[in-house]
């Protein structure tokens, strides 16, 4: 074990699996010599060289359907795309190729392609900058869709994702990259599909995905000593999604709250909460609560802050559910 | 296995049965889309015959090949079974992708052909991966990616031949020109008469070759081939050809006139082909042969995908994932 950031988890993942898988290959734009626009790919370049970590052009459209060329033809392929807002470019090959040329050749072809992204939601990079988009792939049958909190899951989803035979979306909030965990040296993955509970408690659930998750447990530590006890719970993989240990847990608090950046009207909440609704209505002695970020285009500046979920948000909301 | 220019009597007469067994395979989808057995719609490559033919008679195997919804005769011309062809249309369980694809969605990973995609142009990068993992996998394979003139007009084919290009990877993107994407002319999308001028500011070569003619076809693709094989990168193909049928089974307008329709029947492939193996000491037998024994393999391709089963809905998850 050693506490290292979520960028150097996410790298040591990367690394490892290139080492032991020869038909690996990294596409995407600056992540050569350069490292990578948040420094993920550092030192990569140098060990695995240029016909590996393959610096392109910047299209991101064509640079995803080439990672899916190389993936349909038995090589694994990362495709990193410098922005989440970014991969709006690339839509038509992620939703219309990627998750389903599995299902339409009748199982010929599969796409073990990684699509490694970043929410850069909170740091204050204006409107086409800040999305998190991560509802409109959870919508698309066919596609993994991942989003780690910590550097610990990271590499250990990080490891599923370079061995699974379908295509993932691999999230990684921005603000999140420099944070530290004890991480185990070598090899452990992390099975899809499995919710992490973060911090055991019994009033309130508290679902947190990706770059709120931070604020869930500053939150849910200052609720603690108001005497409110907050059981957080990440699910790590929106796709698929564990619905097992979330209604289990809002079965034992009877009430819950649900955050994350991305915007309020259709996300992810949204169908956690009618996922819930069918699971365990019986149990709520509540309405579940959304604490997302606003319907509105992120601004620049200091004002994002004021978007996306927030400690104080949280605090509030949770304690409007037990009045 | 490099195909010379004159190429012996037996290929050609193959080319020949070919190019009439993708004629007969069409007139049978058209018919069967009329009964209502197609459902959405089909989209008929009669007249552009001679491109899928001579351009996949020069590939080796394990080559690879890549094409759009108008490629059935594609699929045909790798050899693919017509049976299981023509039953993947009618959407039936023993269709090449089990009939989840139907007539857009055709592919026979087996055959070479890594199927037909339903997105003008989203093909076109994903052969530039498949070429890319040749090169990193010197495998000596090369991949043809077929497409028409609208997919000329979308942004992935420039990024494909930029990149394709940039990387020298063993692609040959053969532009099937028949004048009109859906009902718009070609002098109304494009801004040269040459889609193949594209190539020049990519610094690849760009040939046009009469699309009507099997061997001229043939020889420009293997000439690209060769050069794919020896390491020198892609070469971009226009193909001039024409196309009789509607846009697809389903399309509602008009756009032809009967001027051009005049102009397309002079030019269908197969009536001068036929003419030039006769001239060429083929014997009226011999092609009656090849006819016979083509529209026998689409009558029994027919009948067995008539006599195959309808997936049912329990089975609707499956493939979702791998």
């Amino acid at each position: 074990m050693s506490s290292i950031t979520m960028r150097e988890a996410i790298n040591a993942a990367l690394r490892e699996e290139m080492r032991s898988q020869p038909n690996m290959v990294l596409l995407g734009q600056d992540i050569g010599a350069y490292g990578g626009t948040f420094g993920v790919y550092r030192g990569l370049y140098e060990e695995f060289g240029p016909d590996r970590v393959r610096d392109g052009p910047l299209c991101e459209s064509s640079t995803v359907g080439f990672g899916i060329g190389l993936a349909i033809t038995g090589m694994r392929c990362v495709v990193e795309i410098e922005f989440m807002d970014f991969l709006t470019v690339a839509m038509d090959q992620i939703v219309n190729q990627a998750a389903k040329l599995h299902y339409f050749t009748g199982s010929q072809l599969s796409v073990p392609l990684v699509l490694r992204t970043p929410i850069v939601s909170r740091l204050g990079m204006g409107p086409q900058h800040s999305q998190s988009l991560e509802a409109w792939f959870m919508h698309i049958p066919g596609l993994r869709l991942v989003l780690p909190s910590n550097a610990h899951d990271a590499k250990g989803l990080m490891k599923t994702a370079l061995r699974e035979s379908n295509p993932v979306i691999f999230i990684e909030n921005a603000k999140l990259y420099g944070t530290k965990a004890e991480v185990p040296e070598g090899d452990y993955a992390i099975p899809f599909g499995k919710a992490n509970v973060l911090r055991r408690g019994t009033d309130v659930t508290l679902v947190a995905i990706s770059g709120a998750v931070p604020e869930a447990l500053a939150a849910a530590e200052e609720l603690a000593g108001a005497g409110v006890s907050v059981e957080v719970v990440d699910p790590r993989t929106l796709n698929p999604l564990d619905t097992d240990t979330l209604a289990a847990s809002l079965r034992k608090t009877h009430r819950m709250t649900i955050t994350h950046d991305g915007y309020r009207t259709a996300g992810v909440a949204a169908e956690i909460s009618q996922r819930m609704i069918e699971e365990a209505f019986d149990y709520l002695d509540a309405p579940i609560l959304r604490v997302t970020g606003m319907d509105v285009p992120v601004p620049s500046g200091p004002l994002h802050s004021a978007v996306v979920p927030s400690r104080l948000k949280l605090v509030e909301a949770i304690q409007s559910l037990l009045r | 296995m490099q195909v010379a220019a004159d190429i012996s009597s037996k290929q050609s007469l193959h080319l020949y049965y070919q190019m009439v067994l993708i004629r007969r395979f069409e007139e049978h989808a058209i018919e069967l889309f009329g009964k209502g057995l197609i459902t959405g719609s089909t989209h008929p490559c009669i007249s552009q015959e001679a491109v899928a033919v001579g351009a996949c008679s020069t590939l080796a195997p394990g080559d690879l090949v890549l094409a759009t919804y108008r490629g059935h005769g594609i699929a045909l011309a790798m050899n693919c079974d017509p049976g299981r062809i023509m039953a993947e249309l009618i959407t039936r369980t023993t269709g090449c992708c089990q009939g989840r694809g139907g007539s857009m969605h055709l592919c026979e990973v087996d055959k070479g052909f890594l199927g037909t995609n339903a997105i003008v142009a989203a093909h076109i990068p994903i052969a530039g991966g498949v070429a890319l993992s040749c090169k990193l996998r010197k495998n000596g394979k090369v991949v043809l990616c077929f497409f028409g003139d609208g997919a000329s007009c979308e942004g992935e084919f420039f990024e494909t031949l930029n990149m394709s290009s940039l990387w020298k990877i063993p692609l040959v993107l053969i532009c099937e020109n028949n004048g009109y994407a859906i009902s718009v002319p070609t002098k109304l999308s494009q801004c040269t008469p040459d889609i193949a001028d594209r190539a020049k500011g990519f610094g690849i070569p760009g040939v046009i070759v009469d699309g009507n003619d099997p061997l001229a076809v043939q020889r420009a693709t293997a000439e690209a081939i060769t050069r794919a094989r020896a390491g020198d990168g892609p070469t971009l193909i226009e193909a001039k050809t024409v196309r009789w049928e509607r846009h697809s089974a389903f399309s509602a307008g008009r756009y032809d006139n009967p001027e051009e329709a005049q102009r397309w029947k002079k030019v269908d492939p197969i009536p001068k082909f036929r003419k030039y193996l006769l001239h060429h000491g083929a014997g009226p037998d011999e092609l009656a042969g090849e006819e016979n024994s083509a529209k026998q393999a689409v009558d029994e391709g027919v009948k067995f995908a008539l006599a195959s089963p309808v997936a049912g809905p329990e089975s609707l998850y499956e493939g979702t994932f791998a």
